[in-house]
């Protein structure tokens, strides 16, 4: 379990449970994650595959600079799920390609 | 087109501090953050600080920044604050676009403060590119902000102030640190720091650096290597660790594309933390309604990011003639506190660098 339950300075007061689905799986996270916490704590360290070499990819600096997690989220391509707000229902995918524009 | 006296771009600590010093002398100011929330990285800074009262010392980061936003939403009649709102291009004639949530407006502020602090820098080593290979500052996100471990053991590399500092949290957290490895042959972060470390049982091994990490879709484990003097891997020495966490933590280097592109004239400056903006000691840039704070100027600290906000809502809200009383006196007493923090050996490195870019001596 990933989650921190117990913390010398920190309470993490966990906010509603939020149900969303990752590759067509039902996944649950806090209100307050990011996408990217609540796959993390979730076990899911891959958000994406490069889109030549294939290579996984995960993120980087989860503060929306690298780039590096780029996952389709709702149907739109290119979502930086590290910054990103986890909200109930959302329907959340790995990315393998550049993505198209709408 | 909307129009207003200054438009700061970063709701970090030296935005937030520019923000309050350009009202409090009676300039209109919109502050822009990419983010949802304002405070930038202070949110996830859980220790306490250091310096002097001013800058908030023994206060920890993530209380400064709620301190600052509420000071600046007591002065909404002059503080507008846009969050999610990403500044996304600065052009010749003093226009600043932005992406306000789906929204595209542009801006045309008198006066600019660029407040968009740094990144993290990157190492090169196999499988560098594996997932459970984070920066120290996304550890530092996802731990103190979220509430999530990184993982279940960590190899950090760099034994910097940020280094150590994610480290002894990590710990806090209930994370195992392997090791600290660092490729220099001292520990480049305070003592205080280090020490605390050591005594919790954590090895901080310089001279060493990661030569490879493993794993199929994600980190499984890392080979170190230690360095000879002139930095290169001495054969034989690999070892490896079992770890499915490594954390990069090796530098920031400053976030300057809206500078580049809007002219203003940047170098290069290794103790700073790459190209930055030459500048005058009230931080204006080489274009003229440009002003600069916090790590963008150089890599420093949060409380040197707060004094330099201060200072260029200070300098930008006089040039366009809003001035208190107290503004000649504010001005030297940011100069002084800059000073003050830029004493010592640290200091020494920060002030080689900054000789470097400023256009007055």
């Amino acid at each position: 379990m990933l989650r921190i339950e117990e913390h010398p300075i920190l309470t993490f007061e966990k906010g509603k449970l939020v149900t969303f689905t990752f590759d067509g799986k039902e996944l649950q996270g806090y209100e307050g994650d990011t996408i990217a916490s609540a796959l993390h704590a979730a076990g899911v360290k891959v958000m994406g595959h490069h889109h030549v070499s294939g290579r996984p990819r995960g993120f980087y600096c989860a503060i929306g600079n690298c780039g590096s997690c780029l996952m389709i989220v709702n149907g739109e391509p290119n979502i930086r799920v590290c910054v990103v707000p986890l909200e109930e229902g959302m329907v959340v995918e790995t990315q393998n390609n550049r993505g198209d524009l709408l | 087109m909307r129009e207003v006296d200054i438009a700061i771009v970063g709701g970090g600590p030296a935005g937030l501090m520019a923000a309050d010093a350009a009202a409090t002398n009676g300039a209109s100011v919109l502050l822009l953050e990419r983010d949802g929330h304002l405070g930038g990285q202070l949110v996830k800074q859980t220790h306490k600080f250091f310096g002097s009262e001013k800058q908030y010392a023994s206060v920890r980061g993530v209380k400064i920044a709620t301190i600052l936003e509420e000071k600046l939403q007591g002065m909404s009649d002059l503080v507008e604050i846009w969050t999610d709102a990403t500044a996304l291009g600065l052009y010749e004639d003093g226009v600043l676009t932005v992406e306000k949530g789906k929204e595209f407006v542009k801006i045309k502020p008198k006066r600019i403060i660029v407040a968009t602090g740094a990144s993290e820098k990157f190492l090169t080593f196999v499988n560098n590119d594996l997932p459970g290979i984070y920066g120290a500052g996304a550890v530092q996100t996802l731990m103190n902000v979220n509430g999530v471990r990184p993982g279940q053991r960590v190899l950090m590399v760099g034994a910097g102030n940020i280094g150590l500092i994610v480290s002894y949290q990590l710990l806090q957290a209930g994370v195992e640190v392997a090791a600290i490895i660092d490729a220099a042959p001292t520990i480049g972060g305070y003592l205080v720091h280090a020490s605390k470390i050591r005594r919790a049982g954590v090895p901080i091994i310089t001279s060493h650096t990661v030569t490879r990490a493993y794993g199929k879709e994600a980190v499984e484990g890392a080979t170190i290597v230690a360095l000879d003097e002139k930095w290169q891997p001495l054969p034989g020495t690999e070892q490896e660790l079992d770890v499915d966490v490594i954390c990069i933590s090796v530098g920031l280097s400053p976030l300057a594309e809206l500078l580049w592109q809007a002219g203003c004239e940047m170098r290069y400056v290794p103790q700073l933390g790459g190209h930055v903006p030459v500048r005058d000691h009230h931080l204006k840039t080489t274009v003229d309604e440009v002003y600069i704070a916090g790590d963008l100027t150089g890599i420093e600290e949060a409380s040197s990011a707060m004094v330099e906000g201060r200072l260029a809502g200070l300098a930008a809200a006089s040039s366009l003639g809003f001035k208190s009383d107290s503004l000649e006196a504010d001005i030297l007493d940011c100069k002084e506190q800059l000073k003050s923090l830029r004493s010592g050996p640290v200091g020494d490195h920060i002030n080689q660098g900054m000789a470097q870019v400023m256009l007055d001596k």
